[in-house]
């Protein structure tokens, strides 16, 4: 009997991954021909690509110790995708020995990549879960092993805003993580943007049609749409910015111009 | 770190930082740049000390290529980079600046060495992680597979034990019909023989009582044109019997929406249906004789009434005569017994398509023809009917005759509602009945409409009285002799509210048989008496007025009779011997000690009872002593002929007779219906004592009595 309607399809590993491609953008190889196919199609569009990607690895970075020097310990990183390198884990349990991760992702290849790179490590922990559905988040058992729900938290969503489109309400989701948390928890966002871009936007355009072919529309925001996330939250110095500027380690000029694309940006809740 | 400027170490670290400058930009690192120096320091270390060392050693060169894939510089531009680096600042800052020029050169090949061997081990290391790195992800998406088909096997699992577990039938085919696939379920319900059901085609499965839509939706269904549609199908099971499901079909589609299967789904009502034959079977039908009942009668009525043009019905409404006694004398098996027959009997009369027969209850029964030439048919039916009751009936081995009475309705369709019909029929009945039943009477508009009234009156009477919508009015009684006004009798009159002033005519029978009459006639005599008692506190000079009122045969035989009226008198405080009773002839035919003993107490109490409509009854004249009565009230047939003059002089002579036969038995004669003065005249010289009539006065109001009284005493 061929598979009945109602069963879920299987992984369909002839279809581009998101998470995938962002690895090859930062020099794995945990991906498929489909993935680089994809990848380079986009890059041909945004040669930079890979840097606007190191400039989110370097500002995550950045992000989690500020959170450890800040006093948290607890880390939920929602849209982590494949870790290759410099994961919040790793960051966090250098600055903080015990700092406690879980992250989250709806590939579920990127899911079981994680469990392998996690075993044996008590404090960190994957979720197959749904940013579209916090609930299957929080109530997941992963969340009540590793997080205290009664101290603050950081909840890291980087690069993952931009691939849920309006109809699905990414604002109600974030309002609802914010709700969850604990009061003094920080929300760490990156979100793609035309703003900042070195190209023309038309050209840009090019590589939001790759994403949309493969049916993981990339969803450009502005700034004010972006500042919109951290409603309920006071903005930790300096605001909203591009990546490279958010309290950077040495000076800038260092970077390349693509990391200035999009805008990164820390909230504390009241 | 610190350094001496311009020493070794001071040199190395500047090595260092140009290699990082280098290579930074092609990185994919999280570091800083000056991270990533810090890095690459203890490799340009590792560098030197290789260039440096007495003999080549290939594997820490390699080792130092390795190092860069593990700080993330995968790309090719990194290695390239590194070599540019290596070769044109390696010996430069790191070697010996001092040292001849042959050491020099050795330095140079040294390095030239260290570089194919760094390259190497890059390449070693960037292969090695590649393939770990693939193999990772392969794993990990091996590994979600797994649990996806875990999952989906789970869920099917699942699915497959809801399928096979279901209580209702399950079946898939393709949308040719083909069954591709069934549950226990639907086995069980077809009888458990699976390849009477597998392998066969949906459309195969028709049934003559399939409603006519059942295919097309099918049709519409297989075709794309209709999602589901909801049936009440049977269908033949293998061995004869048939299945009735209630049955669901639905269209699944594929992915792309194009239909692929259909999805039937069966709940057995076989059972139900049953059951629900026989709960409508039982609702419908008499559980003694297994009729059709009055519900179902009314249906089939109803439909009859309401067919085409041209039709008509024929209507037989029967009742037993007589079978209330068979029940009081013999019993109710008996008489249950003899309702089966009855039935039985009945059931032969109307066999005929468009006929029925049918219990309303007790020992009524229906039949009902119908047709173009019901008016012809209707009467045979009757006829049948009356036939059948001929020969007695055998009951626990006596044999009753029973008779019946029939009313019968017939007419065209369209006109009357089944109600209507049935009262006519009813009435009709009646009719039948009163007139000595064991026959039928025709349905006659004009005797509805009689009997529609007098039902109507009947039922508004007790209402009536509660309201006050009954009055009395008074007729004179004047005293022949000298014409003076001796008293009044009290006749009740009701005020109907819309068929207005009635006579007692109208509704003293109706109030007899429904016992109205009782409390009636007790509110006549307690009006009557309050008058009479106010006319005498009026007129006391002209001595007492005395009241006459009419006592009903039921009346008569109600035991509070005399308790009653001794109560009123008292309570208006009237003496008895200013009323009298009057009480009609026939009602004392055959009277016997027990029915005269109440009036023969009120005689004796002295209270004057009058025998009213005298001379209409034959009565036996000897009997008159017997009786307590005081007047003769003649009748008005006597006195007619003596309106002309000269008047007939046979009835001249009778009424003679009567009022010396009165007189010689001590009783006083009244005579009605007065209407002329020489028949006033005539009756004096005949020796009647009192009369009244239109000639004195026409029946009043009290008032007017009061004035009559007034001028014949002043006059």
């Amino acid at each position: 009997m061929e598979r009945p309607a109602w069963a879920p399809r299987s992984i369909d590993i002839s279809v581009p991954s998101v998470s995938r491609m962002y690895d090859f953008y930062l020099g794995g190889s945990h991906n498929f021909e489909v993935d680089r196919v994809a990848a380079r199609r986009a890059m041909e569009f945004m040669p930079g690509l890979p840097k606007i990607m190191q400039a989110n690895r370097a500002f995550m970075r950045r992000a989690v110790r500020y959170a450890v020097e800040e006093g948290i310990t607890q880390f939920l990183d929602i849209g982590s995708g494949i870790p290759t390198f410099g994961n919040v884990h790793e960051v966090a349990q250098q600055a903080h020995p015990g700092a406690r991760v879980v992250y989250v992702d709806h590939d579920p290849v990127a899911v079981a990549h994680s469990q392998a790179v996690l075993e044996g490590n008590d404090d960190a922990d994957v979720v197959a879960a749904d940013l579209r559905k916090p609930e299957g988040i929080l109530s997941s058992p992963q969340v009540e092993r590793l997080i205290d729900r009664n101290r603050p938290v950081a909840l890291l969503l980087v690069a993952i805003l931009h691939f849920v489109e309006d109809t699905d309400d990414p604002y109600s989701a974030v309002a609802e993580l914010r709700d969850a948390l604990a009061p003094g928890s920080l929300l760490v966002v990156t979100h793609a943007s035309y703003d900042g871009i070195p190209l023309p936007q038309e050209r840009a355009e090019g590589t939001v049609d790759v994403y949309r072919n493969i049916r993981n529309p990339l969803i450009m925001r502005s700034r004010d749409e972006i500042a919109r996330f951290f409603e309920g939250y006071d903005m930790v110095e300096p605001g909203l910015v591009p990546m490279p500027k958010w309290r950077p380690d040495t000076a800038s000029e260092d970077e390349d111009p693509y990391s200035f694309a999009g805008f990164a940006g820390v909230g504390r809740s009241a | 770190m610190t350094a001496e400027p311009g020493g070794p170490e001071d040199r190395l670290r500047r090595f260092a930082t140009i290699w990082s400058r280098a290579v930074f930009p092609v990185t994919s690192t999280s570091l800083t740049r000056p991270d990533f120096e810090e890095l690459l320091l203890p490799l340009a270390h590792r560098l030197r000390d290789a260039l440096r060392a007495r003999a080549f050693d290939a594997a820490a060169a390699k080792g130092i290529g390795a190092a860069l894939i593990e700080a993330h510089c995968t790309d090719p531009e990194a290695l390239s980079r590194t070599l540019d680096c290596v070769d044109a600042y390696l010996v430069l800052y790191c070697g010996d600046p001092d040292a001849p020029a042959e050491a020099q050169e050795a330095l140079r090949t040294r390095c030239s060495r260290l570089q194919h061997a760094m390259a190497a081990g890059f390449a070693e290391a960037l292969r090695e992680r590649t393939l770990a790195e693939q193999e990772t992800i392969s794993q990990a998406a091996l590994t979600a597979q797994g649990a996806v088909a875990h999952a989906l096997h789970t869920s099917e699992a699942r699915f497959r034990a809801v399928f096979e577990g279901a209580a209702i039938g399950i079946c898939i085919s393709d949308l040719d019909g083909n069954v591709l696939q069934v549950n226990g379920a639907l086995l069980r319900m077809f009888g458990g023989s699976e390849n009477l059901v597998r392998g066969r085609n949906v459309v195969e499965w028709t049934h003559p009582d399939d409603a006519p839509q059942v295919w097309r939706l099918y049709d519409e269904l297989v075709r794309g044109q209709r999602e589901h549609y909801h049936v009440e199908k049977a269908f033949y099971r293998p061995d004869g019997t048939v299945l009735w499901t209630n049955l669901t079909v639905s269209l699944l589609r594929d992915a792309d929406g194009r239909p692929q299967y259909q999805l039937a789904l069966m709940e057995d009502t076989t059972e139900r249906r049953l059951l629900n034959l026989r709960l409508r079977y039982e609702a419908t039908h008499d559980a003694l004789t297994g009729l059709p009942n009055r519900t179902l009668f009314f249906e089939r009525l109803e439909k009859a009434l309401a067919a085409g043009e041209g039709q008509r019905f024929g209507l037989c409404y029967l009742d037993l005569d007589g079978f209330k006694t068979i029940n009081d004398s013999l019993g109710h098996a008996a008489g249950d017994r003899l309702l089966v027959e009855v039935a039985d009997r009945l059931q032969s009369c109307a066999t005929a398509p468009g006929e029925m027969v049918a219990r309303l209850g007790g020992d009524e029964f229906v039949a009902l023809t119908t047709g173009p030439d019901t008016e012809r048919k209707v009467d045979e039916l009757a006829g049948r009917i009356m036939n059948a009751l001929v020969t007695p009936i055998s009951v626990d081995g006596r044999e009753l005759t029973v008779r019946g009475s029939i009313g019968i309705v017939e007419g065209p369709v369209g006109e009357r509602g089944p109600a209507e019909v049935l009262r006519s029929a009813d009435i009709t009945m009646y009719r039948a009945k009163s007139a000595g039943g064991n026959r039928f009477e025709l349905a006659d508009p004009e005797a509805d409409a009689r009997a529609i009234t007098r039902h109507g009156l009947t039922t508004a009477l007790p209402t009536a009285l509660d309201r006050g919508e009954f009055f009395i009015e008074y007729q004179p009684l004047v005293h022949l002799g000298d014409g003076t006004v001796h008293g009044a009798e009290a006749l009740v009159r009701w005020l109907h509210p819309q068929h207005g002033v009635l006579g007692p005519d109208r509704f003293i029978p109706l109030a007899e048989r429904t016992g109205l009459i009782v409390p009636l006639g007790r509110w006549v005599l307690e009006e009557a008496v309050r008058q009479a008692r106010s006319w005498q506190e009026r007129h006391d000079r002209s001595g007492p007025l005395r009241i006459n009122v009419n006592l009903s045969p039921c009346q008569l035989t109600h035991p509070g009779l005399v308790a009653d009226t001794v109560a009123i008198l008292e309570q208006a405080g009237l003496e008895p011997d200013a009323l009298c009773l009057e009480v009609t002839e026939s009602a004392l035919i055959g009277a016997d000690d027990s029915l005269l003993k109440p009036l023969r107490r009120l005689a004796e109490m002295g209270v004057d009872i009058a025998l009213d409509d005298f001379g209409t009854g034959y009565s036996n004249l000897a009997n008159l002593r017997r009786l307590p009565v005081r007047v003769l009230k003649l009748d008005r047939s006597f006195t007619q002929s003596m309106q002309q003059y000269p008047a007939d002089p046979v009835d001249l002579k009778i009424v003679e007779g009567i009022v010396s036969l009165a007189h010689s038995l001590d009783l006083a004669v009244t005579v009605e219906g007065v209407e002329t003065g020489a028949q006033a005249e005539q009756l004096r010289i005949l020796g009647c004592d009192t009369a009244q009539g239109w000639y004195y006065a026409r029946p009043g109001p009290p008032e007017r009595l009061h004035e009559l009284s007034l001028l014949d005493a002043t006059g």
